[in-house]
């Protein structure tokens, strides 16, 4: 959300230079224990709270999942899947967001000179005044997890609560997790928290119960414990073996250079618009949905 | 709770049933994940519907709605017939082993001394056999079919797996393979743990439902054991103060007893208020009840309750019927019979059955107070809201004050938790706008009231003129006066009744406890069992040290519990008879060949010696548990299964009584009762994780998470009428009709009962026409005007609908 972090940055999008790697930094995850998950929403809520957004309320479709997908301003969400497994009927309710990989495709994607960096923790958070709204980290998302505003036409997803960790604190959902579904610290300590948790679901019965960390994208530093690692298609769609598209592998090795070079292009005539027909002014309907932002419950 | 929240940790077995831990009480749930993952627990939930504790759980069963007491009944009889018992436990914590009357019995239904005209039973002979000695008799080699556990295994005898399937719709493996794992904790160092809520509560026989589990638990020996217990899960922050502090209109602070019109003296109100032990040597603690009843007395009324005058006796009310429990009150209120009414943190218009009748009733009042923080329907009752609350406002009279009140992090206080522990809690914000406590409200009204009454005098004035009123600021008693109060203190210097030289107390100081109370008029307490709280030692709630003596999670100096900050009841039963504890690994109490030690305070007296045979439920007259509760509650001295009183099928044990006979019905609810033949739906309503009540859909985050009402089906039933999720549906039922979205869903199954596929409809209940969320019609406009046959909580949890498609999608 902000370049105003007390982070070390290993990595930034679109960017040559040498980032700063003078301090030392653990690398962090949040280990999501699906077991443990009663699907109360909570986390869902201190991430609107934490994070200052809200959505419009809206309706229901006839599912548990609300509201129904990731948007700019829900950056974490519960989904529900109703399903049989080995003969076992199961609700199975997974807290879907950005996972924070090793290997970031939004990153790799992305255009915009730092944009999209990657702390020396592992934490992935795009910088939003460097945004130009291109929308390539969503193609570049192996889990579909940015999404566009319509407001500012920037991109938007989970931050990790960067600005949280940064303090030393957890993020908002882990703080508030009333079952420690969430839990949040070192990925080696959550690696060890993940395999007490798997060895108790094995006892219970669940054989092919394990760790979520794929290896396509170099590890995540979200990572869940599943009771059917082999088939995590069936939590609401958590990709088996994801990968970077090969479009944005190609896109950074040779089509970037030029591409920024358009891009540098863009900017120039931006400059010139600017200067020609002056700044974008603040629209009627931005005001109002600045205002409904503002709403308080008590009116 | 007999436990608390944090001991959940220590138990083998969790059960769920008539409740939803997992989606109602999210942050207690966690002591559930806790036992799994530390003490390899299993979890067992039994529900209507798959919920997402049941997506948590080791094993799910599901069953119809109201039929509880046939699961558990079938598990009485499992326990019965695989001699799965705690025999220690049962032959000498129990009531076992006494001889019952030969006239009583259990025929077709019905237990003797049933009248039909007047619904209720005589239960004279629902008694024990007595000796010449005054005291009862026992069997102690069980063996006399007389005696406690031979009627019991007769009755239950009737509760095969088959007609647990039969009536339950619970697949017979399934039910058996729950018997299995429950049966397991019959061993003395295993333990299971019952979490239920309203599940139970609300049905025509909520009582009885919760007994059958009482008994189950019993049978284990899990009652007292740490990870063991009857823990219910009170639905609001501070539910379980508000029943301590007796707002039951047939309560006095304590579970003391309000009088009733026949008791025209205190000698008469303690007649029947005697507790004679019923076997040699027992404590039966309710002995002192004059000794909490004089305090409270000098509490109310000081130094104009004398011996002279009855402790004021004439001052308190006197009950003309049982009790003015809501359904009465409403019904009353219907009749035109009440016309005035203040409403205090409660929205009965969406939480009272049958919202019509409710609708009716309160346009015929003359004035409404409503005092809460929100803007509630039942503030707005007489606005039009379109079909969500379809009234005519020019045609509603009601003349209603709103007096916006603080919520709880605007005040200092205690709330009391279901385990049963007052925590204090500090202000964190200033009220908004004109907002004030309850109490400074309630203080404004009495000093006006009284002011009226000086002045003008009026029918009796003495109770209000002569009410203590002694608070620094009269219009504004704080929380901390108010505390002390309820903890109480000497009026004059309290001697030691073994050794008269010696003082226990000096006047004006605090008490240590109940323990100090006289009925002498030297002691005031508002509540004798909140005696400890605000010692001389300061607030005892206030208290956060979570040290943990023992590592039970018992932490004794965190706040305070009632009674005598004692953390699991009953705890002298999880020692042997000779005083050694049945599970070494999880110790609370101990005789240590001097006195009872521990890391609990003990439910015993501190130097009785265990061989003194003095039992270990030291309140009841027996000293034991009682598997057979006597005359004790008005539907039966056993639990029988009974229909709810809108059922799909006949009552399979006996046709011709259905459902409870003895629950009261109003006339003119008993017309507007549904037939299967119309409505062939089972119903039930419930709460979800998103939500509290109709509280937070005034909050814009949590409408966000659960913005909009509606319906839960089936996917045969859907099939059957064609309807996909996210379709606008109508259900009705004979009282009235919802219209809301259609979920439909995998977690809720069609059952076979007694031989017919039954659907059922799951109705949650949190959407009204105020808030920010959609405006919803509310379960309310559907469920049936009738209560539980003792404590009259309405039967939310199963009734009969119809179901109908209005469109494909949603509007």
């Amino acid at each position: 959300m902000s370049s105003l972090q007390s982070l070390d940055i290993r990595r930034r999008s679109a960017t040559v230079t040498q980032s700063p790697s003078q301090r030392e930094a653990t690398e962090i995850a949040k280990l999501i224990d699906v077991s443990r998950c009663i699907g109360c929403k909570a986390c869902q809520a201190a991430c609107l709270e934490w994070n200052d957004l809200r959505e419009e309320v809206g309706v229901n479709v006839g599912v548990y999942d609300n509201p129904h997908d990731l948007t700019e301003n829900t950056w974490t969400l519960m989904r529900f899947t109703e399903i049989d497994v080995d003969g076992r009927f199961e609700w199975l309710i997974r807290k879907d967001g950005c996972m924070h990989c090793a290997d970031p495709g939004c990153l790799k994607a992305c255009p915009a000179p730092g944009a999209i960096v990657q702390y020396k923790n592992g934490i992935v958070d795009f910088i939003s005044e460097n945004c130009i709204g291109c929308g390539y980290c969503v193609k570049g998302c192996p889990f579909n997890i940015p999404r566009i505003s319509k407001k500012d036409a920037k991109a938007y997803k989970c931050s990790l609560c960067s600005d949280r960790v940064a303090v030393g604190q957890a993020p908002a959902c882990a703080k508030v997790c009333p079952t420690q579904a969430i839990s949040f610290g070192t990925k080696k300590d959550m690696a060890a928290w993940a395999d007490k948790r798997i060895a108790d679901l094995k006892e219970r019965g669940y054989k092919s119960a394990g760790l979520y960390d794929p290896p396509g994208v170099g590890g995540t530093h979200v990572m869940y414990v599943l009771k059917h690692a082999d088939r995590p298609q069936i939590y609401a769609g958590l990709p088996k073996d994801p990968k970077i598209s090969p479009l944005v592998e190609f896109w950074k090795g040779v089509t970037k250079p030029l591409a920024l070079a358009g891009v540098g292009l863009a900017a120039l005539i931006g400059f010139f618009h600017y200067v020609t027909h002056g700044p974008n002014e603040v629209q009627a309907e931005d005001e109002e949905a600045a205002a409904k932002a503002r709403r308080t419950p008590a009116e | 709770m007999t436990n608390l929240w944090a001991d959940i940790k220590n138990t083998d077995l969790v059960v769920i049933m008539g409740g939803n831990a997992a989606e109602a009480h999210p942050c207690g749930f966690k002591w559930v994940t806790e036992a799994k993952h530390h003490k390899k627990a299993k979890l067992i939930v039994v529900d209507p519907r798959f919920t997402r504790s049941a997506a948590m759980s080791d094993l799910f069963i599901q069953i119809r709605p109201g039929t509880d007491i046939a699961f558990l009944g079938g598990v009485i009889k499992y326990l019965l017939d695989n001699d799965k018992l705690q025999k220690e436990y049962v032959l000498n914590y129990t009531n076992a082993a006494y001889i019952l009357r030969a006239d009583y019995k259990f025929e077709d239904g019905l237990f003797s001394g049933y009248d039909e005209a007047k619904r209720d039973y005589n239960r004279a002979s629902w008694e024990y056999e007595f000796g010449d000695d005054g005291f009862v008799k026992a069997d102690t080699t069980l063996q006399d079919p007389r005696c406690v556990f031979q009627v019991m295994k007769a009755h239950f005898a009737r509760y095969t797996p088959e007609m647990v399937e039969r009536i339950t719709g619970a697949a017979k493996d399934k039910f058996l393979e729950a018997c299995k794992w429950i049966a397991e904790t019959s061993a003395p160092d295993k333990v299971m743990t019952s979490m239920y809520a309203l599940g139970w509560t609300q049905h025509s026989k909520g009582s009885q439902n919760i007994r059958t589990m009482a008994m189950i638990q019993l049978l284990l020996g899990n009652i007292g054991l740490a990870g063991g217990g009857m823990n219910a899960l009170r639905g609001h922050s501070n539910i379980q103060g508000l029943t301590d502090i007796g707002l039951m209109s047939n309560l006095i602070p304590g579970y003391l007893t309000l009088p009733t019109d026949a008791q025209a003296d205190f000698a008469a109100y303690m007649r029947p208020r005697g507790f004679k032990p019923l076997r040699p040597g027992q404590t039966s603690f309710w002995q002192n009840y004059d000794k909490f009843f004089v305090s409270f007395m000098k509490a109310m009324w000081g130094s104009a309750a004398t011996k002279e005058n009855d402790w004021a006796y004439d001052y308190l009310p006197k009950l003309d019927v049982g009790a003015y429990d809501v359904l009465r009150g409403w019904e009353m209120m219907h009749q035109g019979k009440i016309n005035g009414y203040f409403c205090q943190g409660f929205n009965p218009l969406m939480s009272f059955p049958n919202r019509g009748k409710l609708a009716t009733a309160m346009a015929k009042l003359k004035f409404l107070v409503v005092m809460d923080p929100l803007a509630t329907e039942t503030s707005e009752f007489w606005q039009n809201h379109g079909e969500h609350n379809a009234v005519d406002p020019a045609k509603i009279q009601t003349e209603v004050f709103r007096l916006p009140t603080t919520v709880f992090a605007e005040e200092d206080g205690s709330l009391t938790n279901s385990g049963r522990w007052l925590q204090w809690h500090w202000k964190g914000a200033e009220p908004p706008a004109e907002a004030i406590t309850d109490i400074e409200i309630m203080a404004k009204i009495f000093l006006k009231v009284r002011e009226l009454y000086q002045k003008e005098g009026g029918a009796y004035a003495d109770p209000i003129l002569k009410l203590t009123w002694d608070y620094e600021k009269p219009q504004h008693p704080s929380a901390e006066e108010l505390a002390r109060e309820l903890n109480g203190r000497a009026l004059a210097d309290v001697p030691d009744p073994r050794d008269a030289a010696r003082l226990v107390l000096r006047r004006g100081q605090q008490l240590n406890g109940f323990g100090e109370l006289r009925n002498d008029g030297t002691t005031m307490c508002g509540n004798w069992i909140y005696s400890g709280c605000w010692t001389e030692a300061g607030n005892q709630m206030a208290r956060r040290d979570n040290s943990d003596p023992g590592g039970l999670g018992l932490t004794p100096r965190w706040a305070w519990s009632w009674p005598a900050n004692r953390r699991i009841l009953y705890n002298r039963a999880s020692a042997d008879v000779k005083g050694a504890p049945f599970n070494p690994k999880q110790k609370q109490v101990w005789w240590n060949g001097e006195r009872w030690t521990g890391y609990d305070v003990p439910d015993y007296g501190p130097l009785v010696k265990p061989e003194a045979s003095v039992g270990p439920f030291i309140m009841n007259q027996e000293g034991t548990a009682r598997l057979f509760t006597r005359g004790m509650m008005r539907d039966g001295p056993f639990p029988e299964h009974y229909e709810p009183f809108e059922a799909p099928v006949a009552n399979p044990l006996h046709p011709k009584v259905g459902p409870n006979p003895v629950a009261r019905v109003f006339k003119g609810d008993m017309e507007v009762f549904g037939k299967a033949a119309d409505f062939p739906y089972v119903a039930t309503t419930y709460r979800l994780t998103e939500h509290f009540h109709f509280w937070s859909k005034h909050v814009r985050i949590n409408a966000i998470t659960q913005p909009q009402e509606f319906i839960e089906l089936g996917e045969e039933l859907a099939k059957e009428k064609g309807i996909s999720s996210g379709d606008l549906i109508e259900v009705r039922s004979n009282r009235g009709r919802v219209k809301a979205v259609a979920v439909v869903t995998k977690r809720i199954k069609v059952l076979k009962i007694d031989g017919k596929m039954v659907h059922t409809v799951g109705i949650p209940l949190h959407w009204g026409f105020t808030g920010e969320t959609k405006k919803g019609f509310g379960c309310n406009q559907l469920t049936p005007y009738v209560g539980d046959a003792n404590i009259e909580t309405p039967e939310y949890k199963a009734f009969l609908v119809d179901v109908k498609k209005l469109g494909t999608t949603a509007a």
